[in-house]
C-alpha cells in the first residue's frame, strides 16, 4: 500500500522541488527528506517525497537478478 | 441588440433577446442555408442525399441512416487539446461513424448557465464549427436555454446526429467473431489524463493534450480497406476495457488483449502510476477500437496508419472462443488476468 | 521511467520465477502484509506463476479495509455537518459504513473533495475561510509523517479552519498481534516495502526473533515481489528466520529518521481500533496535546448514531487470513465492485476486489 513512485529533481527552491516523470512534471515538498538534491531519485507519496532512492544499490539488486538470470540459463 | 457581456436569463425566454443570441452569436458562428431559415425544424431532402451516396445501388431499401444523440457535461469547459464544443460534435460525428454511417447532420442544444461569459460562448461556437468542418458535417437545428445560476456547471451541450450507412456495410457490437483481431487506432488514456490534469487537487503538468477529434475520415479509408470490420467502438467513458467488454458481452466471445501491444504515452504511464489508475479504464475522445477479420487485418492496419488519427493504430489481441463474455489482458509476465468494465468513477488512489 | 521499467523486465522476471520453482519444495504460506503488495500481484499475475507450493494471503495492510465501521460513520458524520468541508484520500470514497458511504453522502449533499495530498486539502482551508476543512487521515507509516508536516504547515501559516480526523495506524504492531491470535499458520511474511522506507528494516526485527517467521520487505515492482518471495523460499527451505530486504535502493535499516521525527513531533501511539481484529494496543497514532487545535474530535461534536455490521460479511476474518473471499456467503452472489458490501470489496487492494479480477480467468 502506500503508493510511492520516483521521480527526479529537476529543480529545487526552497524545500518545493520541482520533479519529473516520464513527461509528468509536479512540485513536491522535500520536508520529509531535505538532504535530497537536483539530480536525485526521490520516492514521492500523496506530494512529499519520502526518501531518496540509492542509485548503487538499484544497479546491484539488478546486477544481482541478471546474474541469476544467466547463471540458471543451463 | 444591446451589447451582453454575460448570459442573462432573459436570453433564454424565447423573446427578442433570444432572438438576437441567436442571430448575432449561434448564427455567426453556424450560418448554413438550413439554419439560417431558422424555422421550427430542419427540411433536408435525403432522397436525392441517398441517392448520390448509394452511387447507382438499387435505392429505397438499401438506404440505411444511423441517429444518435448524446450530452456533453464535461468539466472544465476548456482543457489542452479541444473544449466542451469540440467535444460535443466529435462526439456525436463519431457514434456515427462507429456503426460506419456517413455523418450529414448534427442538432446542437445548448442549456446555459446565468452569468455565462459571451467571449466563452463564442470561444466554443467556433471550436463547434471547425470541428463540423473538418468533419464535413453541417449544424442544422439548435436551441438554447438559460438556467439560474448555479444550475448548470457553466454549460451542458446535447447533440444528435444523423448518417448514412453505405450498402454492404454491417458493423455493430454483435459481430465479432472468434479469430478476429483486435484494433486500436492510436494511444489510450490520453483524453482521460488531460481532463484529470485539471482537476482541482492533483495539481500536475504535463505536455499531454486531449485527443479529442473525428474519427469520421479514419473509418472511411478503413471501410476502403476491407469490408471485414466487424465491430468499432469509440472508447470515451469508462476507456477501451469498457468498450471491449461491450462487445465480447454482445458478440457472445471471449476477447484477450496484450499489454505489451498497447500504445500509450509515457505520460499517461506516468500519470496512471502516480494516481493508482487504470488507463484501460480512462476516456478516449479521439480513438477507436476495432475487431476485424484476421486476414485482413494488416491491410487495414496499413491504411490506418496513414490517416493522422491512426498513425500509432496498433493489433492489441484477438477475439477467442474461450471466457465468452469476458475481457482477460495478459500481462507483460504471460499471466493473465481479467480486465473488468469501470465500475463507478475513476477514483485516485494514494494506497 | 527510470527506477520502474527496470524492475519490470520480463527476462529477469522469468529466471526469478524458475528459480522459486526449483527452489520451492515445501508447500508454504507466505502472507503478502500490504494492500499494495496484493494489488500488484494481481496486476502482474504473479499468483498465476509461482509454484502450487506456494500459498499466497492477504493480510491486513490496507488503511481502507482495517477502518472499521465505527471510525468510517465518524467521517461521514463530519461530512454531513454544516460548515464542513471534508477532504479525502479518493480510496475511502465508496466504502459503506453503517448507513451509506462518503460518495452517498456527497450524493446527498455533504461537501466531500478528494485530494491526493494533505497539502492539498491545506489549499481547500485557504481558500474557503469561512467554512472548516476536515482532512480524513487514513493511512500508515507513510502516510502519518506526510499528514504531519502538513499540519506544522499549518501552525506555521497560522490556519485555524484546518483540522485533521486521524485514523493512522502502526503496523508491525498490527502483524504481532495478528500472529499473537494464532489463527493462521504463516511461514513468511512479505513486508511492506513504503512503509520500511520510513520505519527501517530493524522495525520488523522482532517478528523472526519473536515468531521464528522470516520477514523480506518487498518493493511494488513484479521483479521486487519475485526476488522477495525467492528469499522466503530459501529462507523456509533452510529452516531460518531473519528480517532481509528486497528493496535496497529504498528501505535502510534505519528508515527515514527525519520522517519520523516529524511525525512523532505531532503524533504519539495509541491503541487504535482494526476491523477484523479489535482494539489493538500502541498500533495507532493520535495528535499531541501541542498540536490540538487541529483535533477534529476535539473541534467538533458529531453523532453518527450505532455502528452496524453487514450480516454475512467476513472482511474481518479475510484480513485476519483466516478465510478467502471463496469462503464469503456473498461474494460474487451479493457483494460486488459494482455494490460492495465490505471495504475489502471496494479497495482496489482489498482482497475481495482482488479474488474478483483473477479467479474468473481460466
Amino acid at each position: 500500500m502506500c503508493l510511492a513512485i520516483p521521480f527526479l529533481i529537476k529543480s529545487l527552491e526552497g524545500q518545493i522541488a520541482e520533479v519529473e516523470i516520464g513527461g509528468l512534471r509536479r512540485k513536491v515538498s522535500l520536508v520529509l527528506t531535505p538532504e535530497a538534491k537536483v539530480g536525485d531519485y526521490v520516492l514521492v507519496h500523496t506530494g512529499y517525497a519520502i526518501g531518496v532512492l540509492n542509485e548503487e544499490e538499484a544497479a546491484e539488486t539488478l546486477r544481482l537478478l541478471e546474474e541469476i538470470a544467466s547463471s540458471d540459463d543451463q | 441588440m444591446k451589447k451582453h457581456r454575460r448570459i442573462i436569463l432573459a436570453h433564454g425566454s424565447g423573446g427578442k433577446l433570444s432572438h438576437d443570441l441567436i442571430k448575432e452569436v449561434f448564427l455567426k458562428h453556424f450560418a448554413n442555408p438550413t439554419l439560417n431559415k431558422l424555422d421550427d425544424a430542419a427540411v433536408v431532402s435525403l432522397s436525392s442525399i441517398a441517392h448520390r451516396l448509394l452511387q447507382g445501388e438499387e435505392a429505397s431499401d438499401k438506404v440505411r441512416f444511423a441517429f444518435t444523440t448524446d450530452s456533453y457535461v464535461v468539466s472544465p469547459l476548456f482543457f489542452p487539446g479541444g473544449d466542451i464544443g469540440k467535444l460535443s460534435v466529435c462526439g456525436t460525428v463519431n457514434d456515427l461513424s462507429m456503426m460506419g454511417a456517413k455523418p450529414l447532420f448534427l442538432s446542437a442544444s445548448f442549456i446555459i448557465e446565468e452569468g455565462f461569459q459571451i467571449s466563452e460562448l463564442e470561444r466554443i461556437l467556433s471550436s463547434m464549427r471547425k470541428a463540423a468542418e473538418e468533419a464535413k458535417v453541417t449544424i442544422i437545428a439548435g436551441d438554447t436555454k438559460v438556467v439560474d445560476k448555479g444550475s448548470a456547471d457553466g454549460m451542458f451541450i446535447s447533440t444528435t446526429g444523423v448518417g448514412f450507412i453505405p450498402g454492404g456495410v454491417e458493423i455493430s457490437g454483435s459481430n465479432a467473431r472468434p479469430g478476429d483481431k483486435v484494433i486500436v487506432s492510436g494511444t489510450i488514456g490520453d483524453h482521460g489524463i488531460a481532463i484529470l490534469s485539471q482537476r482541482e487537487g492533483l495539481r500536475f503538468s504535463i505536455r499531454l493534450r486531449s485527443d479529442c477529434a473525428p474519427l469520421n475520415e479514419l473509418v472511411e479509408d478503413m471501410l476502403e480497406a476491407s469490408k471485414e470490420i466487424h465491430c468499432l467502438r469509440d472508447p470515451t467513458r469508462g476507456g477501451i476495457a469498457s468498450a471491449l467488454n461491450e462487445i465480447a458481452t454482445k458478440s457472445n466471445v471471449g476477447i484477450r488483449i496484450y499489454e505489451e501491444a498497447i500504445p500509450i504515452h509515457d505520460a499517461v504511464r506516468a500519470a496512471c502510476e502516480m494516481l493508482g489508475l487504470d488507463p484501460f479504464h480512462l476516456a478516449n475522445e479521439g480513438k477507436l477500437v476495432a475487431i476485424v477479420g484476421h486476414s485482413d487485418a494488416e491491410k487495414i492496419l496499413e491504411k490506418m496508419r496513414g490517416n493522422r488519427y491512426g498513425v500509432d493504430a496498433a493489433v492489441i489481441g484477438e477475439v477467442v472462443e474461450e471466457h465468452k463474455g469476458r475481457v482477460v489482458l495478459k500481462t507483460i509476465f504471460g499471466a493473465s488476468r481479467l480486465l473488468d468494465m469501470l465500475v463507478g468513477d475513476l477514483l485516485p488512489r494514494i494506497c | 521511467m527510470k527506477y520502474i521499467d527496470e524492475f519490470r523486465n520480463p527476462d529477469l522476471a522469468k529466471a526469478l520465477v524458475e528459480r522459486i520453482h526449483r527452489l520451492s519444495k515445501k508447500p508454504i504460506r507466505l502472507m503478502e502484509f500490504c494492500g499494495g503488495h496484493t494489488h500488484a500481484i494481481l496486476r502482474y499475475g504473479i499468483r498465476n506463476l509461482l509454484p502450487p507450493t506456494i500459498e499466497m494471503l492477504s493480510g491486513p495492510g490496507c488503511p481502507v479495509c482495517v477502518t472499521s465501521n465505527a471510525d468510517l460513520d465518524k467521517a461521514i458524520a463530519f461530512a454531513e455537518k454544516e460548515g464542513i468541508i471534508l477532504a479525502t484520500f479518493g480510496d475511502m470514497m465508496k466504502v459503506p459504513g453503517s448507513y451509506k458511504s462518503l460518495a452517498d453522502a456527497k450524493a446527498e449533499g455533504a461537501d466531500v473533495r478528494i485530494v491526493y495530498s494533505t497539502m492539498d486539502a491545506l489549499e481547500i482551508a485557504k481558500r474557503n475561510k469561512r467554512k472548516s476543512v476536515v482532512f480524513l487521515g487514513i493511512g500508515f507509516e507513510t502516510t502519518a509523517p506526510t499528514i504531519a508536516a502538513s499540519m506544522l504547515d499549518a501552525a506555521e501559516e497560522g490556519i485555524e479552519n484546518f483540522y485533521v480526523l486521524a485514523f493512522l495506524k502502526l503496523t508491525p504492531q498490527v502483524t504481532r498481534a495478528l500472529l499473537d491470535l494464532g489463527e493462521v499458520k504463516l511461514d513468511g511474511i512479505i513486508g511492506p516495502g513504503h512503509v520500511s522506507t520510513v520505519i527501517g528494516s530493524r522495525a520488523w526485527e522482532s517478528i523472526p526473533k519473536d515468531y521464528h517467521i522470516p520477514c523480506v520487505i518487498c518493493g511494488f515492482e513484479p521483479l521486487d515481489i519475485l526476488q522477495g518471495i525467492e528469499m522466503l523460499v530459501a529462507q523456509t527451505e533452510g529452516g531460518e528466520a531473519k528480517v532481509e530486504i528486497a528493496y535496497r535502493r529504498s528501505v535502510r535499516p534505519e528508515g527515514n529518521k527525519r520522517a519520523l521525527d516529524i511525525m512523532y513531533r505531532v503524533f504519539e501511539i495509541c491503541p487504535a481500533n482494526w476491523r477484523g481484529i479489535g482494539v489493538v494496543p500502541g498500533s495507532g497514532l493520535k495528535i499531541r496535546d501541542e498540536y490540538a487545535i487541529f483535533d477534529a474530535e476535539k473541534a467538533f461534536a458529531v453523532d453518527p448514531g450505532p455502528t452496524r455490521e453487514h450480516k454475512g460479511c467476513i472482511c474481518g476474518e479475510i484480513l485476519r487470513g483466516v478465510k478467502t473471499p471463496l469462503d464469503c456467503k456473498l461474494f460474487r452472489k451479493v457483494c460486488d465492485p459494482e455494490n460492495p458490501i465490505g471495504p475489502c470489496m471496494v479497495s482496489s487492494e482489498g482482497a475481495c476486489s482482488a479474488y474478483y479480477n483473477w479467479q474468473a480467468t481460466p
